[in-house]
């Protein structure tokens, strides 16, 4: 039963309503508690439920049915039109700084992805655009995480910076954009420790991190399993970094991965790249259009009409 | 049942301190254990027992409803049954004991075997380490990081080897070298990719092949940041490795961790252990009714607050 697609959920709210000719308030009010359903079940933050459903039933009240599609995929088109509109457009490009290096922090809770995706992102930076990025290790608490990053380093060919674990990781930033420079490398990709949005020390740490390299990307690391609790992890370290961006990990799972829909709706900042795998070369641009499907739990929309 | 009575005496000043049970307060329910991550089903049966109970005892007295609710929230993780001990971990007795932690990548497998190897070494048993995550850059280093800062051995094979004779050699190791207890990594994993799955069931039954009670705990560590998919992670991995108990996360957070009570509903799986932090010290045993009661502190806070202001 849980876990159902938006579709299923309304094929016996649109068995009854099929063949009118417009969408009525009291359909419209069945169907959207189906919406609303659907997406607490694929983990959208209740207060961002509440608010989409508002506004889809503003739009879909009154609305003339088309003549090729039933009231029910007429709601259905309208949220996820909605939806995808709300995911933003195609935003997976990345800054360019006007003078060498680019500088991008990575920052998240513990276990999100950061040290991955650097990784990843270093290979995507080589690959599609082709640069040279040096990858920064200022995480020096998580055990071994330098070795991490140093191991990713060397799997894909990447200079890595380190100072050991007794660093500090503001200078880390500031001595990896001087030796990128020397070394005329163009971006520099700085791995931070995980910490938790409400940790005001560590979250500190990062504001001196920025302070001092002032980059121009801070990527937010987000776990695409991540239940109820994104909208305040994305907001805190929005408010306190202002971030650039957000980076979807681990969608190569089977989760709806509404923690993307909470997280745009409250910050606002675009989705650029969402992590397919534990392997280098699995970072993928974002599509907003596929994430709404998943997040409804449902095919392309084309299935999904001929069904309803 | 001492227990339980003193968790129901604080569910009733909770709900004491709360203004009238009204329809507002019953939907104020619905959010605090929606946003607790507990599950839509879960809650929307829960109030609907509720608010069917209020009805059919045809309860008008406040005082009443209040024990009508603690006593479904006191459900909400034990089930009607009256058994509340304390699940702690299976130990063999002077024998070598088995742990096998699982679960998907970055929960905090890895830093809980390190938290608990460090408990285990205080109450004065000898613990080894066997490191069988040899695929996930840097995975070693950090479990072999974590056996020096506690003072134990780790097991290690070089990166990239089977992870079944990583744990077939820990094994060995932990018998001939008298250790009371034997504490298994492995590589996180997503529950959807069967041929990691199928590798993590060769591993446990390479275990059993050696000491057939073994592994005496499967401990699934789940993020209690995780949404609604820690069920699938439950269900799969039981599947695969039939889990013993849980090792909930990353507490220290804002998150709250609900659906663990989904799952001990569904699948019968206890909580048994809780991860507070990032630190030695930061591993505590679970305690439903804390648990219960910090699902709805939040609830507390915000009318605490109210009644200050006037
Ligand atoms: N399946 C899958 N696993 C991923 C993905 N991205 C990262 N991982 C895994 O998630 C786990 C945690 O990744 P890390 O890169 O160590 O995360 P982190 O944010 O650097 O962690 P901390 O530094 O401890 O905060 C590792 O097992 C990774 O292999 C992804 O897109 N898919
Ligand atoms: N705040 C907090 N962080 C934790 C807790 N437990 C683990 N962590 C952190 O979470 C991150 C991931 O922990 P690991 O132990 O590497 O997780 P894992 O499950 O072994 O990860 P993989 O082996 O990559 O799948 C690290 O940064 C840990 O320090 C906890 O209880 N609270
Ligand atoms: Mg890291
Ligand atoms: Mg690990």
């Amino acid at each position: 039963m849980a876990f159902e697609g938006l579709s299923d959920r309304l094929q016996e709210t649109i068995q009854k309503i099929k063949g009118k000719g417009k969408v009525t308030e009291q359909d419209v009010k069945e169907m959207s508690r189906e919406v609303r359903l659907a997406l607490l079940e694929a983990d959208v933050n209740f207060k961002v439920v509440k608010d989409f459903v508002k506004r889809i039933r503003e739009r879909a009240i009154g609305q003339e049915v088309m003549e090729s599609l039933t009231p029910g995929q007429q709601v259905i088109k309208v949220v996820k039109e909605e939806l995808t509109e709300l995911m933003g457009g195609d935003e997976s490009k990345i800054a360019v700084a006007k003078k060498p290096p680019t500088v991008i922090m990575m920052v998240g809770l513990q276990g999100a992805g950061k040290t991955t995706t650097t990784g990843k992102l270093a290979n995507l930076l080589r690959k599609s655009y082709n640069r040279k990025p040096l990858l920064a290790a200022a995480d020096v608490y998580r055990p071994a995480a330098i070795d991490q990053l140093e191991t990713i380093g060397k799997q894909l060919d990447f200079p890595v910076h380190s100072q050991g674990t007794e660093a500090d990781p503001v200078d880390i930033a500031k001595q990896a954009v001087e030796q990128a420079k020397e070394d005329h490398q163009d971006y520099v990709i700085i791995d931070t420790a995980g910490r938790l949005h409400i940790d005001g020390e560590l979250m500190g740490e990062l504001g001196r991190v920025k302070e001092a390299v002032n980059p121009d990307e801070i990527f937010l690391v987000v776990d695409a399993m991540t239940g109820q609790d994104a909208v305040n992890v994305a907001e805190s370290f929005d408010e306190q970094l202002d971030i650039s961006g957000v980076l979807l990990t681990k969608l190569d799972g089977d989760t709806r991965g509404g923690a993307a829909l909470s997280i745009k709706a409250v910050t606002g900042k675009p989705i650029k790249f969402v992590g397919m795998g534990e392997k280098l070369d699995e970072l993928e641009v974002f599509h907003p259009e596929r994430m709404a499907s998943r997040i409804l739990g449902m095919g392309d929309m084309l299935t999904l009409i001929e069904k309803a | 049942a001492k227990t339980r009575n003193s968790f129901s005496t604080k569910i009733n000043d909770l709900v004491a301190k709360y203004r009238e049970v009204d329809e507002e307060f019953f939907e104020e329910l619905e959010e605090v254990l929606i946003s607790a991550d507990v599950g839509v089903h879960a809650v929307m049966e829960l109030i609907e027992e509720l608010e069917m109970e209020v009805k059919r005892r045809n309860i008008k007295d406040t005082k009443e409803v209040r024990e009508v609710i603690s006593e479904k929230l006191v459900e909400l993780y034990y089930g009607e049954d009256d058994e509340e001990e304390v699940e702690g971990l299976h130990e063999e007795e002077g024998d070598l004991t088995v742990y096998l932690f699982v679960g998907v990548n970055g929960v905090g497998k890895t830093t809980s075997i390190g938290k608990l190897a460090y408990q285990l070494k205080q109450e004065g048993k000898k613990v080894l380490l066997a490191a069988g995550d040899t695929f996930r850059a840097g995975a070693i280093e950090q479990l072999d990081a974590w056996g020096k800062r506690v003072g134990v051995d780790v097991i290690k094979h070089n990166a990239g080897s089977d992870p079944a004779a990583v744990v077939y050699d820990g094994i060995q190791a932990a018998k001939s070298r008298k250790a009371d207890v034997l504490i298994c990594d492995t590589a996180g994993r997503l529950q959807n990719k069967v041929n990691l799955m199928n590798e993590l069931s060769k591993v446990k039954k390479v275990i059993s092949r050696e000491i057939p009670e073994a592994p005496h705990e499967v401990l699934l560590t789940l993020d209690a940041t995780t949404g609604q998919n820690a069920m699938s992670q439950a269900k799969t991995f039981s599947e695969a490795t039939d889990v013993t108990g849980i090792v909930l996360t990353k507490l220290d957070g804002t998150a709250k961790g609900g659906i663990i009570l989904a799952i001990r509903r569904e699948l019968e799986i206890p909580v048994k252990l809780v991860g507070l932090g990032e630190g030695v010290n930061d591993l505590e045993t679970f305690d439903a009714h804390a648990f219960v009661y910090g699902l709805f502190a939040d609830m507390i806070d915000d009318y605490e607050e109210e009644t200050e202001k006037g």
